[in-house]
Formats: C-alpha cells, structure tokens, sequence
C-alpha cells in the first residue's frame, strides 16, 4: 500500500563510526526515507561489488556509501580503497546500463545525524530524477 | 569453511520498547506475518526484550523449541548486542547464531513521521535478519597467550607512574622516553599545588621507586619505531640512543601511550610576544620565578608590576583550539601566590576571560583575592591591547565587568597563560598504533565516561594527557586506571579474542599476493598446502577490517559474520515483497511537529504563537494567558524534541528568543 515510489537506497555503513552516526539521526528524530535500508560493516573499504550489483538486482534504485573516511580506525587508505570498489562498481554498472550516478559516497561521523539525513534526501533528489 | 546448511528452527522476537517501537511499528501484524516464514519456529511480541523476565523466556525457548537461530528486532546493537549474545550463550546455543535488528533507531523513530512506511521498513529489515541468522555459523572465540610486559610510551607524570604499579603487579615493563631525562613537563615546574612540592622533587621520588623495580626498563633519548601484532602479543620496535641508533624489539601483551602535551606557543606578535620583548609564557615565568631568590627582576629591571592574561591560545571561538585547558589558570593563580610569598610588594592584574579554579583549586583563588590581585575581565571578541614600550609594557583592557570600561596599566611584565595543545608527533604515534585523533587533536578514547582509558584498538590504552589536557593528578589517576586496566586483562594466560577475521578458502585461491599487499597488520602470509600455495590468515592479529575481501579477483576470502550469504540474504530479505495491512495516519502524521503523536493542546498553541514571528517565554506566555512557569516546562520539553529552537536574545538582552525550528525565514 505504498502511495508514491520513494527510490529506494541501501546504505552501507560502518559499525563503529558512520552507523552510530545513522543511529544518531534516529535518536534525534531527523528524519529521513523510510526507503533507506543499512546494512553495517567493519569497513567501507570491505565492501564487495557483488553486493552492490545485487542489491541493483533486487530493485534497489541507489546504493550510499557511508564511509568513515580519514577517521577509519582500520587503515588510512581507507577513503583509496573505498574508491576504488565504487569505479569497479561503477564499471559493473555501466556495463548493465546501469548509472554510475546511483551509487555515492560520503563519510559520515559518528555523530553525523544531519549531513545524514541531508544526503538521504538529496540522493533521494537525485535518483527520482534519473528515473 | 562450516557446513553451509540453513537454519531451520529460527526465533524472533519483535520489541514494544515500551512504545518507542510499537507506537510507529505495528509489531503485532509484523509478528504474524514473521511467524509464517518456513524456517521460523517462534515468533512473539515482548515489551521489552532486554528485560529480565523476557531473557529467561528466551532461553526456555531455545532449550525447549531447540532453536537454531535467533533474531531480536528491538534497539541498535550497540546497546543490546552483547546481551543477546549472552542469553544465547546461557541457553546453550553459540552466541554467534544471534543477529540483533535495529527497528528503533533506523526504523521507529527515524520514520516516526510515517509510521504506515515505518512498519513495510521494518518488515523488510526483520526479514533480513532471519535471512541472516539462517546463514550464520557457529563460531569460537580465538584464544591467545597473553605476554605478561607492556609498553609504555613517554616517561612523564602518568607513564612514570603506571610504570610503577604494572611492575608491582608482576609484569614486565619498558619504559620508553624521547627526551634524553625522563620527568616530561612535570620537570620544569616550580612547586606545585596543594603540596608545594617542586616538579622535580616529584619526578625524583617517582625514579627513585623505578630504579628499585627490576621489572622495568628505562630507555631515554628513544622512540617507537614501528608496532606489529595485537593485543597479548605486540612487538615493538624501540630505536635506542637517538637517530640513526639502534633498534631494539620488545614483545608486550599492551601498550600504554603516554606521551603527554606540549605548551601552546604564541605566535609572534600575540599580545605582544616576540624576543626579547617583556611579554613571556607562564612556563618561562615559572622557571623566571623559581631561579629567582631575594628579588624579581627581568632584563635586567626589578619586577613590581605583573599582569597575567588567560586564555592564550585556548577557548578560540574560530581557531584550532576550542576547548578549555583546565589547569591554566590553576597554574597561573598558582605562581602568583608564590610570587607573592617570595618577593615583596608585588602587584598582580589577572585579565581573565573566566576563572576556571575547579574543586579544591577554588582555593587559590580566593586566597589570591584576600593577598589583593586584582582580576578583570574581557570578553574573547576585545581581547587585551598590548604595546611594548621602554622597560614596560602598556596593556588596555576593556572590563566586561564594569560596563566594559577602558583600563589601562603599565606592567613589568606581562606574563601569557597558555595551555596545553596536542604533541606536534602525535600524528606519528597514531599511525603507527592506528590510534584515532579526535577533532581536538588529542588522542581518543572509545567512550570519554564508560571507557575512558581504552582506544578502538585492543590492547592499546592511554594515559594522562595525551588525550587532553589534565592536571597532574588527573594524570596519574588516568595512568593507574589504564594500568589496573592493562593488569586485568594479560593477568590471565589467554585472552578471549572475537572470531570475526578474514577467512581464505584455499579451493578458490591462487595466490595473487594482492590481499597480502593491502593487510597493514600483516595478517595474511603464504602457506602450501596440498603441493598449491595459498595466503592464509593468522587469525590473532587480523582485525576483520575486510579491506582484503573485495581485492580478491577470485573472490576466495569472506569476513566471519560477513559472509557472501549472509550480506546477499540481508539484501533479499530487505526486497522481499510485504502484504501489509497498515491504515495511513494510523499513528501521527506525515509532517507533524517532530514525529510527536500525543502533544498536549498548549503545544499545538505555542507553535501558533510562534508561527508569525520568534518570542520570548513571557511573550508567550502573555499571548496564552498561561503562567510563564508551564510555558518554561513546555518549551524546554519541545527544544528537546527540536519542536522549537532558540532564535538568539530580545533587543533588552533579556531572555532568548524561541522559534519554530525548520521554519522558513
């Protein structure tokens, strides 16, 4: 009984940094889509492009990267990496005829609650746009 | 790699939260149609699933229906993690086939403006949870051997002192000091309060207890080079005898970082500081004050006239350091005591921005008060003017306290209260540790109330203040705290590690080297097995960071917890298609004032109240006809919930100003 489309994002966030920080937006009531799924991982930089082109697979209409950034406590590569997985993913997605414009990234702190849920809605902008 | 078989008997319980939930979620419905997925053998509804009583049920469940699996969709699991962990643990299922689903923070209350989508949202994430915990595997925490020494970096106050007490309690330390003398700051300091000891009366009594204790090693006119391994079982790398040197290795089972502060330097110019001029720092003017006997002089010239300016460097609105020091103006009330108990006839003008004399400090200032200083005040956006002239200075201040009145006084001396800044190596220490720095540029610690000595990375801790300005008793209270800390947990012969690290399936892999490349904690080396050489994982020093995984062209390693099934499950069960019954507007409304179901009628009135322009509470107050007393609880209720937000002060400089919060201008 959903009324109107709202795209919907799957985030990938980071267990000790970026999802305190989604969290934050929830404590908060900063609202955001409740078309935003997260999935949260040790890292950003340990995402894997088959997830990402399974959750295309799946209908979703953009995938948000919640990077830790130069504040990742693994590695400070972190943001190299990181972007590295989004062209592979990019070039995967091309390929399908996918837009490389649906998957992003930001780093996102640990008490980040509103550039959150600002780049929830600007993504959300963006991708109702290209569809 | 374990048995890939499904979960079939999985239990889900959907969270009241006592309303935080159930008021935007229809947890009912959700249950109903959770308990109908094949592999879910209980499905129920709890108040609160953390409570007590639940626990229990949940273990009876787990005995008697012999669960496989089990979900909680409740809070974020960085409250209740752990719990559930350990309600599955008691029941006798591995802790591991537990999978915690945030419907709260990222469901309930992040969507409480639409509590219809809340409830299709939280469909999609319980699902993903079963479809999560019906891949998950049994494991077992890994165990290592903890080495009963430390390390500890930076022979200060706080590194001294928990050297000491980690060698009493048995274990092996190597104490390592850049500077050719151990003491750190606390060695330059005249006396200190409330014992009037003298900083290095201090640091000889601290020595003289190290050189008793075999157990510690002190190496001075050295650094860390580099730091392999992890908790239990570091090796540290300490170069000897200054630059080129020699290296040493010294295995620690943790590491302490002590490595202090440094005092913030004015720039040139500021306030009036440059060589050779009369203006200088509050270190120079203690070390000035303790050589001196009989009489103060400086360049040459009797000092009669001494005026002290605080803040220097610190509380900038606009600049790096936004915090407060703490111990400055301790320090510099401090001096001035023992200037006056030293020398005759001295005057002192304190220029302050705020007196911050906390605790027992307060003292000192009322008894500087009663000796006649006298204490102006300035506000941050007229600070003091400072003009050299011949053997004096000039200094002019606004007083905020008398209606900002010009001042004006010739000095003697003008002495900079400066305050403690990050150390200009801190950043070397932190990559070499993978310690984060905070926005301050201090190091930080997990959590400042619940965890303060412990940093992200296990088995690395810290102490006095390098992590942000402290007095000397604060150090040492935080230096013993990290070492009881560190005691308690290489006492034991093993410790207990978390099993979520890097797994290789060596079928698959055909040995690339490029995981190798990107681990920066040397966890993944070469191993032959079956005549094929494959990387394997040494499981003790692997963080589960994952950067390895999506490197893999063979797609050969997976995290524990993180596995292709189980991230790929998450994703289909948030997609999978939900019949829901949910009644728009059920709870709440789209848009309402931040997501408040039930707000009293004077709510609804003050927002109108509010609508046309921002007003004072006795505005308001006036306009409902209302005591301004209720108005006061109620605005202060709805700041809270970000109904309102302050919209600066009325034009008498009286009382703030409330407005709508997201109100257009």
């Amino acid at each position: 009984m959903e009324t109107k489309k709202s795209p919907r994002i799957l985030v990938f966030s980071t267990d000790k940094i970026s999802d305190p920080g989604i969290d934050q937006a929830g404590l908060r009531k900063i609202h955001y889509s409740p078309t935003v799924y997260t999935i949260s991982l040790p890292c950003s930089s340990g995402i894997k492009p088959r997830w990402v082109m399974r959750a295309f697979e799946q209908g979703f209409d953009g995938v948000f990267i919640a990077a830790d950034g130069h504040e990742c406590s693994y590695s400070s590569r972190c943001p190299e990496f990181t972007n590295k997985i989004i062209e592979e993913c990019q070039k995967q997605m091309t390929a399908k005829g996918i837009s490389p414009k649906r998957i992003r990234m930001a780093a996102i702190c640990s008490v980040c609650a509103e550039p959150f849920a600002s780049h929830m809605a600007n993504f959300t902008k963006i991708l109702a746009e290209l569809s | 790699m374990e048995e890939k078989k499904k979960k079939q008997r999985i239990g889900v319980y959907i969270c009241h939260c006592g309303g935080n939930i159930s008021d935007y979620v229809d947890v009912e419905q959700l249950r109903d149609i959770v308990g109908q997925e094949e592999n879910v053998a209980v499905s129920k509804n709890v108040m609160f699933a953390c409570a007590d009583s639940n626990q229990k049920e949940m273990i009876k469940d787990i005995q008697e229906k012999q669960l496989d699996g089990i979900v909680v969709a409740s809070c974020s699991p960085k409250l209740h993690l752990h719990t559930f962990r350990g309600v599955a643990e008691r029941a006798g299922l591995n802790p591991y086939n537990y999978v915690q689903v945030n419907v709260r923070e990222q469901c309930s209350w992040a969507h409480s403006d639409h509590p219809d989508q809340a409830s299709y949202k939280a469909a999609g994430l319980i699902r993903a949870g079963i479809r999560r915990v019906s891949s998950s595997e049994a494991l077992t925490n890994i165990e290592v051997k903890a080495t009963k020494s430390v390390v500890v970096i930076g022979a200060g106050v706080a590194g001294m002192r928990a050297a000491i007490d980690l060698a009493r309690m048995g274990n092996q330390v190597v104490l390592v000091e850049k500077e050719p003398v151990a003491g750190g700051q606390m060695a330059g300091k005249g006396p200190v309060f409330p014992t009037n000891q003298k900083g290095q009366e201090l640091v000889d009594t601290l020595l003289g207890e190290i050189r008793k204790l075999s157990k510690i090693t002190l190496f001075t006119s050295a650094t860390v080079d580099k730091v392999t391994g992890s908790i239990g079982n570091f090796k540290v790398d300490v170069r000897v005898n200054g630059t080129p040197g020699e290296v040493m290795s010294f295995p620690a089972g943790a590491i302490l970082v002590t490595t202090g502060y440094e005092s913030y330097a004015p720039k040139e110019g500021e306030y009036g500081f440059t060589e050779g001029s009369r203006v200088i720092t509050m270190k120079e003017f203690d070390k000035l004050v303790d050589s001196s006997n009989g009489s103060l002089s400086y360049q040459g010239k009797a000092v009669k006239t001494i005026a002290y300016i605080y803040c220097v460097g610190m509380r900038q609105t606009k600049g790096e350091n936004k915090y407060c020091s703490r111990s400055c103006c301790t320090a510099a009330i401090h001096s001035s005591i023992t200037v006056h108990e030293k020398f005759k006839g001295i005057k002192a003008f304190h220029l302050y921005r705020d007196i911050r004399t906390y605790g027992k400090n307060e003292i000192l200032y009322e008894k500087s008060s009663k000796l006649g200083d006298t204490y102006l005040m300035y506000q941050e956006k007229e600070p003091p003017q400072v003009v050299q002239g011949k053997n004096i200075v000039n200094v002019k201040i606004k007083d905020s306290l008398t209606r900002k009145r010009e001042l004006e006084l010739d000095a003697d001396l003008v002495v900079l209260v400066t305050g403690m800044v990050p150390r200009k190596d801190s950043q070397d220490i932190a990559n070499k540790l993978k310690i984060p720095i905070g926005s301050d540029k201090f190091f930080n610690e997990i959590h400042p109330k619940l965890r303060p000595v412990e940093t992200v990375i296990n088995g690395v801790f810290l102490g006095g203040s390098c992590q942000g300005p402290k007095n000397i008793t604060e150090s040492v209270q935080s230096a013993m705290a990290a070492s009881a800390k560190i005691n308690a947990i290489i006492r034991k012969d093993t410790l207990e590690l978390e099993p979520i690290v890097a797994r290789i399936d060596a079928e698959a892999c055909t040995w690339c080297g490029k995981c190798q490349e990107v681990c920066e904690y040397d966890a993944i080396f070469q191993i032959e097995t079956n005549g094929k050489v494959v990387a394997s994982v040494n499981d003790p020093v692997c963080k589960g960071c994952g950067i390895c995984a999506p490197i893999c062209p063979a797609d050969a390693i997976d995290i524990a917890q993180y596995t292709n099934d189980e991230i790929e499950g998450m994703i289909d069960g948030f997609s999978q298609q939900v019949d829901l019954n949910v009644e728009k507007g059920k709870s709440g409304q789209e848009g309402d004032a931040g997501g408040m179901k039930d707000f009293p009628q004077i709510w609804k009135s003050i927002m109108e109240d509010l609508l046309e322009e921002p007003k004072t509470i006795p505005q308001i107050a006036a306009s409902l006809q209302q005591p301004s007393e209720l108005v006061t609880w109620h605005l202060m209720t709805m700041n809270k919930y970000y109904i309102v937000e302050s919209a600066g002060i009325d034009d008498n400089d009286e009382y703030f100003l409330y407005k709508l919060k997201n109100q257009a201008k």
